[in-house]
C-alpha cells in the first residue's frame, strides 16, 4: 500500500478541481430548485468548471506524472485524449443551454450527473491499474445510466436506461471476472507489474481467459460488435441531448482504456490479442456499415455508424505499435468533432415543437435551413472519410498502421466498408439536397448549435492544415503509452 | 519577376477565393443569383488568365518539374506541401482553367434555381481539379483526386435530369471504391519508400512482386475514372443526368484524370507491371473501342451517344499509353487535349439544343441546319474534329496512337482502327439525323438562333481545336521532353529493378 502525499495531488488536479466543482453543484442544484432556470445555470457553472479544468490540464507542466502509487498516470497521452472527453462534453452540455429545450432534461441534475461521469471518463484516461480502471468505468457509467433514463414521463427512454444499465452491468461483470483472472496470474493490479510479470515467459490458458473476458467487456464499452447490441436501442431511447454526449465523449473514455490495456499492461503479449483486436475491428466495421443502411431513425443510424466507427479505431489498435495509437488517436480527434457537428444539426430537427427524428425528416433541409444543410452535409462527408475533410485522415493513419503491421487484408475490408458506409452517409445528403420537403422543420437555430456546428466545422475543414502539429503531438502521447519493450 | 511567386498555389486556390465572395453575397435571390454568375466568371476567368502566365514562363525544353514548390505539412511523416508541372500536368492544368469558365458561361441561362450553390460547387470542383494535376506529392493528390467526388456530386444530384440521384449515387460510388484500393496500394508505397514524394517515389524502384499488386490497385481506380470497360456503366448514365455544364466538366477534364495517373503514377512507378498488363489493357481498350462504338450507334438519346463515344475515345488514349512508345503516349496525351475540347464542346451543343426544345430525342430534332446555320457549322466542326478528320486535333492523336500501336502489334492497331470506322459512323448519323433533312416540327422551326453568349463557348473551342489539328507541334513540343524522361526513367527504372533480383 502506498502512503498519501501532497505530491499526488498536481498530477490529479484537473479531477480533483473537476469533482470538486461537482460537489459544489449538488449544492446549487439542490438549493435551486428545480427551475428550468436552475438547470441552465447549473450548466453554465458546469461548463465554466470543464473551462477551467482543460485550462489546468493543458497548463500542468509535471515532473512527476505518475500519483497515488502508480494507480493514476497522467501523461501526454492521458492529456491528449482528457482534452478530447473535455471539449466533446462541453459541446453536449452547451447544446443543452437552449431555452426552447424539452423540459425532460431540464433539470439541474442532469448537468451534475454529466460532470460526475466526465470525472469517471477522466479516471478511465489515466487508470494505470485494475482498479483504478474499474473504478473509472463505474463512475462514469452509473451517472450514465441515470441521464439515459432522464426522461421520466417517457417509456422508451425509462426502457433505454434500463437497457443500458443491465448490459453495462453485465459488461462491468465480465470485466471484473476477467480482471480478477489476469491478477491472479500476474499477482499484482498494476498495469507496470502485469507488464513485467508477462514478459517472464509461458502464459498460463487462464490468464489468456481473463484477458479476452477483459477485452470483451471493454467491446461492450466501446459498443464494438458483436457486443453492440444496447448502442441502437439506447441512442434512439435516450432523449437526443443524452444521445449526443453518449456518441461522443465515452467512446473515447473507452478506447483510451483499452488502449492503455492493452499497449501498457498486456504489451508484451500483443501478438495474443491482436486476433481478438482484429475479429472485433471487421465484425464492427461489417456490421456498422450494412446494419447503418437499414435504419429509418437518424439516431439509430447514428448508433450504427458509431459502431463502424469504433471498427476503424480498432483496426488501427490491432496493429499493436506506436503508429497504431498515433492512428487511433487522430482518428478519435476527427470523431469527436464530427460527432458534436452532427448531433448540434439533428437536435434542430424538431416540427411545432417536437422531436423529429426520422431520417425522411431532412428531406429538403437545404432549401429551408442552408446553413445547417452545409453543415451537415460537410460532417457526413467527413464521416464517409472523403479528403480533404477530418474523417480521411483518421481513416489514413488506422489503415496505414494496419498494412504496415502486415495487417493488409484487415486494411483492404476497411475501405471496401467504407464504400458501403459512403452510401449512407450520401442518402442523407440526397434527402437534404436532392429531394424536397413536403414539411419544413422547425425555423429557429438556437446560438447553442450555432457555435457548436460552428466550430466542428472549422476543426473538420482545416483539419488538414492542423494536422503535422497535431500529429506530432499524437506521435509523442502514443510513446508516453508504451510501457514495455 | 513572375518565377518568384507561388504561381501554382495562386491558380490552385483562386477560386476558393471566389467561393468567399460568393459566401458574403446577400440580397434577394434574383440580385443574389445575377452577382453569383458574375463573380464565378471572373474570378474562373481570372484563374485562367493567370493560368497563361504559367504557361508563357514555361520552358517546354526542361524535362523536369518547373514552377515548383515545397512546404511543410506533416514533417514527422516525410509528407510535404509539393506543387510543380512538367509537360504532361501543364496542358491539363490549362485545359482545367479554359474549360471552367466557359462551362460557368454554358449554366449561365440554363440553371436558375440555386445559383450560389451550384457556383460555389463549380469553384470548388475548379480547385480540386487544377490542385490534382499539380500535385507532387501522392497524397495531396489524392486528396484532390477524391475530393473532386464531392462537387460532382452535389452537381449532378441537385441540378440534373429525372433519374438524377441513381446517376449521382453510381458516379459516386464506383469512383470511391476504385480509389479506396489505390489507397491501400499509396499506403503500401509510403511504408515502403518511406515517403509520399511523386519525384522520389518516381525513382524508388519498388521490388517487380509488389509492382503487380500496386499496379492493380491504381488500375482499379484509373480505369473507373477513364472510365475502361467493363466500369464505364456509371459513365452514360452521369452525363445523361448531369447538366449541360457538368458533362463538359466531366468529359473534357475528369475523365482525363485516369489517364494522367496512368502516365503520372503507373508508367514510371510500375513499369515492369506496366509493361506485363499492357495486353489485357490492350485486350479491354480493344474491347471498349468496338462495343460501345455499337452502343453508341443504338442510342437514340444524343448525350447518351456522345457519352459511349466518350468511352471509345478513351480506349485510344489508354492503348497509346500502354504501348510504351514515345509516339503513343504522346498521341493519348494529344487526344485526350483534343478530346478535352471536342467533347466538352459537343455536349454544349446538345445543351444548345436542349435548352431550346427540353428534349435530347433524336427522333425530335431534324432539319436543324435550315433554323440555326451558324450553329450547324459549330457543330459540324465538332463532329467531324470527333471523327477525327486531319486538320483538327482530333486526328493528330488518333494517328499518333496508331503509329504506337503498330509498334506494340499490328493486331491492336487493327483493331483500333476499326473504331475510327465505327466512329465516323455513328458521328455522322448523329449529324444527318439532327441537322438535315426537312423540319420536323413547329417546335423546331421556332428555335431561336444561338446567341452571342453560346458562340463566345463555341469560339476558343473551336480556334484550339483548328490551331492543334493544323500545327500540332505547339502542343507536342510542350509535351515531349516529359514524355521522354518518363519512358527514359520507366525502362531505367525496370532495368534497375530486374538486375536487383
Amino acid at each position: 500500500m502506498f502512503e498519501f502525499q501532497m505530491a499526488d495531488i498536481m498530477p490529479a488536479l484537473p479531477e480533483i478541481f473537476l469533482a470538486g466543482v461537482s460537489l459544489l453543484l449538488v449544492l446549487v442544484a439542490a438549493f435551486g430548485g428545480e427551475t428550468a432556470r436552475n438547470a441552465r445555470r447549473v450548466t453554465r457553472m458546469a461548463m465554466g468548471g470543464i473551462l477551467i479544468t482543460l485550462l489546468l490540464l493543458v497548463n500542468s507542466d509535471l515532473v512527476i506524472t505518475s500519483a497515488f502509487g502508480g494507480m493514476f498516470s497522467a501523461d501526454s497521452f492521458a492529456s491528449y485524449m482528457k482534452v478530447l472527453v473535455l471539449t466533446g462534453t462541453f459541446a453536449a452540455l452547451g447544446l443543452s443551454l437552449r431555452t426552447d429545450g424539452d423540459g425532460d432534461i431540464n433539470k439541474p441534475e442532469y448537468s451534475l450527473l454529466v460532470l460526475l461521469a466526465l470525472v469517471g471518463m477522466m479516471l478511465m484516461i489515466s487508470a494505470d491499474n485494475l482498479m483504478a480502471l474499474y473504478m473509472g468505468i463505474e463512475l462514469q457509467s452509473l451517472p450514465l445510466y441515470v441521464v439515459a433514463a432522464m426522461r421520466t414521463n417517457s417509456l422508451r427512454s425509462s426502457e433505454a436506461g434500463l437497457k443500458y444499465f443491465l448490459l453495462g452491468a453485465l459488461s462491468s461483470g465480465m470485466l471484473l471476472y476477467g480482471a480478477s483472472l489476469v491478477y491472479g496470474v500476474a499477482g499484482t493490479t498494476d498495469f507496470t507489474g502485469i507488464a513485467e510479470a508477462l514478459s517472464g515467459g509461458a502464459l498460463p490458458p487462464v490468464f489468456i481467459i481473463g484477458m479476452v473476458f477483459m477485452i470483451s467487456g471493454l467491446a461492450f464499452k466501446v459498443s464494438a460488435a458483436p457486443f453492440h447490441m444496447w448502442t441502437p436501442d439506447v441512442y434512439e431511447g435516450s432523449p437526443t441531448l443524452v444521445t449526443a454526449l453518449f456518441a461522443i465523449a465515452p467512446k473515447v473514455a473507452a478506447i483510451s482504456l483499452l488502449l492503455r490495456l492493452t499497449y501498457g499492461a498486456f504489451g508484451s503479449i500483443a501478438d495474443q490479442w491482436q486476433q481478438v483486436l482484429i475479429a472485433l475491428s471487421i465484425a464492427s466495421m461489417v456490421i456498422g456499415a450494412l446494419g447503418a443502411i437499414m435504419q429509418t431513425d437518424i439516431k439509430r443510424m447514428m448508433a450504427y455508424s458509431s459502431i463502424a466507427h469504433m471498427g476503424y479505431a480498432l483496426a488501427g489498435l490491432a496493429a499493436g505499435t506506436v503508429a497504431g495509437a498515433t492512428g487511433v488517436m487522430i482518428y478519435m480527434t476527427g470523431y469527436v468533432f464530427m460527432g458534436a457537428g452532427t448531433f448540434a444539426i439533428i437536435l434542430l430537427m424538431r416540427r411545432d415543437g417536437a422531436e423529429a427524428t426520422r431520417i425522411a425528416d431532412l428531406k429538403g433541409l437545404s432549401s429551408t435551413h442552408p446553413l445547417p444543410a452545409i453543415g451537415l452535409l460537410v460532417m457526413m462527408f467527413s464521416m464517409a472519410g472523403i479528403p480533404p475533410l477530418a474523417g480521411f485522415f483518421g481513416k489514413w493513419y488506422v489503415f496505414l498502421a494496419a498494412v504496415e503491421a502486415g495487417l493488409v487484408p484487415l486494411a483492404v475490408i476497411g475501405v471496401v466498408m467504407s464504400v458501403i458506409g459512403a452510401f449512407y452517409y450520401l442518402r442523407i445528403i440526397r434527402l437534404m439536397y436532392f429531394e424536397d420537403t413536403d414539411a419544413p422543420l422547425d425555423p429557429h437555430i438556437p446560438m447553442a448549435n450555432r457555435v457548436v456546428l460552428g466550430a466542428s466545422l472549422a476543426v473538420i475543414l482545416l483539419f488538414f492544415a492542423g494536422l503535422g502539429g497535431l500529429l506530432a503531438a499524437a506521435d509523442s502521447a502514443a510513446v508516453a503509452l508504451i510501457v514495455f519493450g | 519577376m513572375i518565377g518568384n511567386w507561388p504561381l501554382l498555389t495562386i491558380i490552385t486556390f483562386l477560386p476558393m477565393i471566389g467561393v468567399l465572395f460568393l459566401m458574403m453575397i446577400r440580397g434577394e435571390d434574383q440580385v443574389v443569383a445575377r452577382n453569383a454568375r458574375h463573380v464565378a466568371l471572373w474570378v474562373s476567368g481570372f484563374t485562367f488568365v493567370v493560368s497563361l502566365a504559367l504557361l508563357l514562363n514555361f520552358d517546354p525544353q526542361a524535362p523536369g518539374y518547373q514552377f515548383e514548390e515545397r512546404g511543410d505539412w506533416i514533417p514527422a511523416g516525410g509528407i510535404s506541401y509539393h506543387l510543380g508541372v512538367d509537360g504532361i500536368s501543364m496542358p491539363f492544368i490549362l485545359l482545367s482553367t479554359l474549360l471552367s469558365p466557359l462551362a460557368i458561361l454554358a449554366s449561365w441561362k440554363a440553371i436558375t434555381k440555386r445559383v450560389r450553390e451550384y457556383m460555389i460547387a463549380f469553384l470548388v470542383l475548379e480547385t480540386m481539379m487544377i490542385g490534382m494535376f499539380a500535385s507532387l506529392d501522392m497524397l495531396m493528390f489524392y486528396l484532390f483526386f477524391e475530393g473532386v467526388l464531392i462537387p460532382m456530386f452535389i452537381i449532378i444530384g441537385v441540378w440534373g435530369g429525372a433519374r438524377r440521384v441513381y446517376a449521382a449515387f453510381k458516379f459516386f460510388l464506383y469512383t470511391l471504391l476504385g480509389s479506396v484500393l489505390m489507397l491501400v496500394c499509396m499506403l503500401a508505397m509510403y511504408i515502403d519508400a518511406g515517403t509520399t514524394d511523386i519525384p522520389m517515389l518516381t525513382s524508388h524502384g519498388f521490388a517487380a512482386g509488389m509492382q503487380t499488386w500496386l499496379f492493380l490497385g491504381f488500375l482499379a481506380s484509373f480505369a473507373v475514372k477513364v472510365p475502361m470497360w467493363p466500369v464505364h456503366t456509371w459513365l452514360p448514365d452521369a452525363h445523361v443526368e448531369a447538366p449541360t455544364a457538368g458533362s463538359m466538366i466531366l468529359a473534357g477534364v475528369l475523365l482525363k484524370m485516369g489517364g494522367y495517373g496512368f502516365i503520372r503514377f503507373s508508367l514510371p512507378m510500375f513499369p515492369l507491371a506496366s509493361e506485363f498488363f499492357a495486353p489485357l489493357i490492350f485486350a479491354l481498350s480493344i474491347i471498349a473501342i468496338v462495343y460501345t462504338s455499337l452502343v453508341a450507334l443504338a442510342q437514340s438519346d444524343m448525350k447518351k451517344l456522345i457519352a459511349y463515344s466518350s468511352v471509345a475515345h478513351m480506349g485510344f488514349v489508354t492503348i497509346g499509353i500502354f504501348t510504351l512508345t514515345e509516339q503513343g503516349v504522346a498521341g493519348a496525351m494529344f487526344q485526350m487535349i483534343s478530346h478535352g475540347l471536342v467533347s466538352a464542346a459537343l455536349f454544349f451543343c446538345v445543351g444548345v439544343v436542349y435548352d431550346r426544345l427540353h428534349t435530347r430525342e433524336i427522333t425530335a430534332y431534324g432539319g436543324v441546319a435550315a433554323v440555326m446555320p451558324r450553329y450547324a457549322v459549330f457543330f459540324m466542326f465538332m463532329m467531324l474534329a470527333s471523327v477525327g478528320l486531319p486538320g483538327t486535333s482530333g486526328f493528330v492523336g488518333e494517328m499518333l496512337v496508331l503509329v504506337g500501336a503498330w509498334k506494340a502489334s499490328s493486331w491492336v492497331a487493327l483493331f483500333t482502327a476499326t473504331g475510327l470506322v465505327l466512329g465516323a459512323t455513328y458521328m455522322l448519323w448523329l449529324y444527318r439525323r439532327v441537322m438535315f433533312g426537312k423540319v420536323v416540327s413547329p417546335e423546331v422551326e421556332a428555335m431561336e438562333r444561338i446567341s452571342r453568349r453560346e458562340v463566345l463557348i463555341f469560339a476558343p473551342l473551336t480556334v484550339l481545336v483548328l490551331w492543334f489539328g493544323i500545327y500540332p507541334a505547339s502542343l507536342l513540343d510542350v509535351m515531349a521532353s516529359s514524355i521522354q524522361l518518363i519512358l527514359d526513367s520507366a525502362a531505367a527504372g525496370g532495368a534497375i529493378v530486374l538486375a536487383g533480383r
